[in-house]
């Protein structure tokens, strides 16, 4: 099934500065990633994983090379145009799960929406029925602290689909938990991606979890060593 | 190790420190501006007196005590000194001044500093007067103006910016003008009945002994049965020192609130510190480290930051006190000459070393109890609820005691401070108790329908670990001190605030001649104002009580009645009834009685029988200038002395004291302050010796002086802010990470930096509003109570002030909290994804 990229990425570098040191963590990366699909992104620890991420995501602005996500380049877009985007058109799921400490997990679910200014009268079905998905109808008015790792990240996966993304990353979502717990958590965010036909993209260690993935991508030393893909032969194109 | 630990948090653990630094500078500068106006007090200890020795009468020297004051021999000089008014030709003011007529070379130590400075001995020789600078200033005068006193005008030879011995707030009450002594009966001032001190001053070049001499002045006293006041230099020297000692020890205790402001600031921070902390401590308990080692490190990293706090604060203290007396400089009887005090230096870095290590104590001591497990798991609640309630409630022992022991060394009385402390903790106490119920009441009520923001702004105020509560105490007292004190003033001033009613008099003449009392009512008629009150008035003292005599009452120290109340001088009145401000308590009132038949029959006013203990039938015996007259007490009657108008501790039936000799006051309302002058300076011209009194200059005098006064309070007042401010700046430093945690989460979900700069100021201005609102409800009430128990009005509360103070803490609590966030809205979103570290 051919379909128009959500995601392109076209030579991508990132560099830091450490000391006198130039730091090269991402070095001329290009890819793409189709609609729909679901992508991960794999490699040992500092290679560059994260930081290609938050760059796909919108979360930093690249040293050289451009980032398109669907359609927009966002290059030369402001801070703040970037987060419009990404609250327009992207999930996010954290291995820490990071819920806002001082609201309920029902506040927790309805922020991306009221950050968008829709009325929390509207928003707060929407909430509820999502939470009631993840398994946490009983739960609502609890606050983080309240809840189990397992029940944060269920609150955490129900506020990535609020605002019906187009496009979802997941960074470590199953780190922090327990092999039983983690399935759960996996299991959700591939049917929450079916049932919603959003595109999954997640950084993990986990090869199991990679390997549910219909594409995976191999990073080295800031470049991407290996771009594997499964099921459905893609059209992507690699390049180094 | 502890080194190790700091060094990675070294400008959060500054800020922590800053509030011991404010409290302790605070404490210091005050301590030694105290040391250094005490040795100042005792180096100029001769200049407070001007001399060695000051007899004073209130009648002029009788033969053998004038031939015994000659006797001493020495260098005299004399003073005659009386109120009067005083009339300016030049422009026709009129005021009541303090007149003294000089003789000799007085002050013999220090200078009467004049402008031009050789007025100072001129005005002896060429017949000129010298006048207060302030009243020149006030009338716009200048040195080369007349001024008229009694029948006399006299060029102003000079003005007067400083009497030794004499604090510069004086000239407020009774400006003072100086004539010399051989024009005083040409100015036709002194007459029967007017109140005249008498002062003779002495120096000796021989360092005698004065003890002899006060033992013979006090023989003289019972011989000759007249007053007669002596001060030595020592005895002025206590004085002045004790009335500054207590001025010191106020202000040691408001420096003591900040301090305390202080230690809770840094009880609250390095509560939040070490809460962060346990899993370091954990880890280290893993590793093998005890538990007196784990709490050792953070021990010694409280005990170097109290102290470097306190050296700080010190060093800022010492260079404060430089600033001291420009704030009270007029109310002090010496120019302060600052030095170091060793004593406060010492005492202010034990004291913050004390204070921070006390405040820290909870915390410290809860790490202990911290086990290693929790370098596993997270502790979800405060670290403080490891500790059992009996080891709570024996820290909060330790500090009580603590802050008590250190009131009681401040003030040198246990009760004093021990009622500090109990006010301490029913205020801190209060504040917290409102802090928290708003707090509560807030949260539950807030509308579910407001913008995200503004909720979300809200709930950062309960984010774990907060100190919402510690701030809005902080603050909230700031507040309370601020609108209390404003508070207060209106009260005081809607009660003084008589001259404004549109029947209540504003015009009192007083020491007015029985020959001149017809010609000045009509004077008064003529001027188209009405006469509310012309009563006699006759002096008299009580020489005998219950058939005692008042001095062997005096002497009786198992004698409850009040001293000043036998020795005093009664200016009473005679008359056959009550007046409206008078209303019958005990017995019955008698409107006329014949001496000639007995003892008659008086009316005490309740105080005055409260303080001699006056019960009906008692006997008593006065003197009316020379002559005795037998009485009794025949009712006591309650007198509304707050009415302007002649009230009396003693009112005699008519009958009794017509021949006496006696002055007249007269009591009358002007329309506006035009007629007022108008009609002073008719009546100074006809009547020189005549006093009057304007009551809306003397509210003026009144405003001007507790508009003076209130500096202390608002010093308090401003340090509880500031230390609010600092707790504010380190709770925001504290919770840094946490905050940039969820700004950059909200990011990350799409929220714009204006949405993110919007929760972080509605969280602040939620702060300041409810910090404003806590101090507010406890003012109010205070006020309320203060209001309805002292002041005895309705309290209205002043709109403006609730406002003003409002925003202006709201405002201050705005600004240092987005000051101290401007780091938090300028990251990226990237670093939620990034590991935190601390």
């Amino acid at each position: 099934m051919d379909s128009n990229p959500i995601l392109e990425v076209s030579d991508l570098t990132q560099q830091f500065r450490s000391g006198d040191r130039q730091l090269t963590v991402l070095d001329h990366i290009s890819f793409s990633v189709e609609e729909g699909t679901t992508c991960s992104i794999v490699g040992p620890s500092g290679s560059g994983k994260t930081t290609l991420l938050g760059l796909c995501a919108g979360l930093d602005r690249p040293t050289a090379g451009e980032v398109t996500l669907n359609d927009i380049p966002l290059g030369p877009l402001s801070e703040d145009e970037r987060a419009e985007v990404r609250n327009k058109y992207v999930g996010f799921v954290f291995q820490t799960f990071q819920l806002v400490p001082t609201l309920t997990a029902l506040e927790n679910v309805m922020v991306p929406l009221e950050l968008r200014g829709v009325k929390t009268a509207e928003v707060k079905e929407d909430a509820r029925q999502l939470l009631a998905e993840v398994g946490l109808e009983e739960r609502l008015h609890h606050y983080a602290t309240q809840l189990s790792g397992g029940e944060q990240q269920r609150v955490a996966i129900a506020r990535a689909f609020i605002n019906k993304p187009k496009i979802l990353f997941a960074d470590e979502p199953t780190g922090n938990l327990d092999t039983e717990t983690g399935g759960t958590i996996e299991k959700l965010l591939f049917d929450l991606n079916t049932i919603n036909g959003t595109t999954l993209i997640l950084v993990t260690h986990d090869l199991s979890l990679a390997e549910q993935c219909r594409r995976t991508i191999h990073l080295k030393n800031g470049a991407i060593e290996r771009d594997e893909r499964t099921g459905q032969p893609k059209m992507d194109q690699v390049n180094r | 190790m502890a080194w190790r630990d700091a060094r990675s948090n070294k400008k959060r653990l500054f800020v922590y420190i800053s509030a011991i630094i404010i409290g302790v500078a605070a404490q210091v500068a005050i301590t030694s501006f105290r040391d250094s106006l005490n040795t100042t007090i005792n180096n100029q200890s001769k200049e407070l007196l001007g001399a060695d020795l000051e007899i004073e009468t209130e009648q002029p020297f009788p033969d053998t005590l004038r031939l015994y004051a000659e006797s001493l021999g020495g260098e005299q000089a004399t003073i005659t000194e009386f109120p009067s008014m005083v009339f300016f030709p030049g422009n026709g003011a009129t005021r009541l001044s303090n007149i003294r007529a000089l003789e000799g070379n007085f002050p013999f130590y220090g200078i009467l500093e004049t402008r031009p400075s050789e007025a100072a001995q001129q005005f002896k020789t060429d017949s000129s007067a010298l006048v207060d600078q302030t009243l020149l200033t006030q009338f716009g005068l200048s040195v080369g103006d007349s001024v008229k006193v009694g029948e006399v005008t006299f060029p102003i030879g000079g003005a007067i910016t400083k009497v030794p011995g004499e604090a510069a707030a004086a000239s407020m009450v009774g400006p003072r003008v100086f004539i010399p002594q051989t024009l005083l009966d040409s100015t036709r001032l002194v007459q029967r009945g007017s109140r005249i001190e008498y002062k003779r001053y002495f120096k000796f070049d021989d360092n005698r002994d004065l003890e002899p001499i006060e033992a013979k002045l006090d023989s003289l006293e019972d011989h000759l049965r007249i007053d007669i006041d002596y001060e030595t230099v020592e005895e002025r020297r206590e004085e002045i020192g004790e009335a500054v000692g207590n001025l010191g020890k106020f202000l040691n205790l408001v420096g003591f609130i900040a301090l305390l402001l202080g230690g809770i600031g840094v009880a609250s921070s390095i509560h939040v510190y070490i809460n962060q902390k346990i899993s370091t401590a954990s880890v280290l308990r893993c590793f093998g480290a005890s538990s007196d080692q784990t709490m050792s490190i953070f021990l010694i990293q409280s005990v170097i930051l109290g102290f470097l706090g306190a050296l700080s604060g010190t060093l800022l203290g010492v260079g404060l006190q430089y600033l001291l007396p420009a704030l009270v400089s007029d109310f002090l009887p010496v120019d302060v000459e600052l030095t170091v005090s060793w004593f406060s230096i010492g005492l202010g870095l034990f004291t913050g070393t004390g204070v921070a290590l006390a405040f820290a104590l909870m915390p410290l001591l809860a790490l202990r109890k911290a086990s290693p497990l929790y370098a596993l798991r997270t502790l979800e609640e405060s670290i403080t609820s490891l500790l059992s309630h009996k080891v709570k409630f024996l820290i909060y022992g330790v500090i009580v005691l603590t802050v008590f022991g250190y009131a009681t060394l401040l003030t040198e009385s246990w009760r004093v401070g021990g009622l500090f402390t109990l006010g301490m903790i029913a205020a801190f106490g209060l504040l917290l108790l409102v802090a928290r119920l708003l707090m509560k009441l807030v949260r539950r009520y807030f509308p579910s329908h407001w913008p995200y923001v503004w909720r979300q702004g809200l709930a950062n105020l309960y984010r774990p670990n907060n100190q919402t509560a510690t701030l809005m105490l902080s603050l909230g007292l700031g507040m309370l001190l601020v609108s209390t004190l404003y508070f207060s003033q209106d009260m005081l001033m809607e009660e003084l605030d008589f001259a404004t009613r549109d029947d209540a008099p504003n015009l009192i003449f007083f020491d007015i001649q029985p020959d001149q009392n017809e010609g000045l009512n009509q004077l008064l008629e003529e001027e188209g104002l009405p006469i509310l009150q012309n009563v006699p008035m006759v002096t008299m003292r009580l020489d005998s009580l219950r058939g005692r005599s008042t001095r062997a009452i005096a002497e009786d120290t198992t004698s409850e009645v009040r001293g000043w109340a036998l020795q005093r001088e009664y200016r009473s009145t005679y008359r056959d009834s009550l007046v409206d401000s008078e209303t019958l308590l005990k017995g019955e009132w008698i409107g006329t009685a014949d001496p000639s038949r007995g003892a008659v029959p008086v009316s005490a006013a309740q105080e005055i029988a409260e303080d001699l203990e006056l019960e009906i039938g008692d006997s008593l015996t006065f003197d009316v200038q020379g002559v005795p007259v037998q009485a009794y007490v025949g009712s006591i009657r309650e007198v509304d002395f707050r009415r302007v108008q002649p009230n009396f501790f003693m009112l005699f039936p008519a009958g009794v004291l017509e021949q006496a000799p006696q002055i007249f006051v007269t009591v009358t309302r002007t329309p506006n302050r035009e007629v007022a002058a108008g009609t002073q300076q008719a009546m100074v011209q006809d009547y020189p010796n005549v006093s009057a009194i304007d009551v809306s200059r003397i509210l003026e005098t009144i405003n001007r002086f507790i508009d003076d006064i209130s500096f202390a309070i608002q010093f308090m007042a401003l340090f509880s802010i500031l230390t609010g401010l600092i707790v504010l700046a380190s709770s925001v430093a504290t919770s840094h990470f946490q905050r940039v945690r969820e700004s950059v989460l909200l990011r990350t979900m799409g929220a714009s930096k204006k949405q993110i700069i919007g929760i972080l100021s509605v969280e602040y201005l939620f702060l300041g509003l409810l910090s404003a609102l806590t101090g507010l409800i406890l003012s109010l009430s205070a006020s309320w109570l203060l209001g309805y128990f002292y002041f005895d009005i309705v309290f209205v509360p002043n709109f403006w002030v609730i406002v003003i103070g409002t925003m202006l803490i709201t405002g201050l609590t705005i600004l240092i909290g987005m000051l101290n966030s401007r780091s938090i809205y300028r990251r990226t979103p990237l670093e939620v994804l990034r590991t935190e570290t601390t």
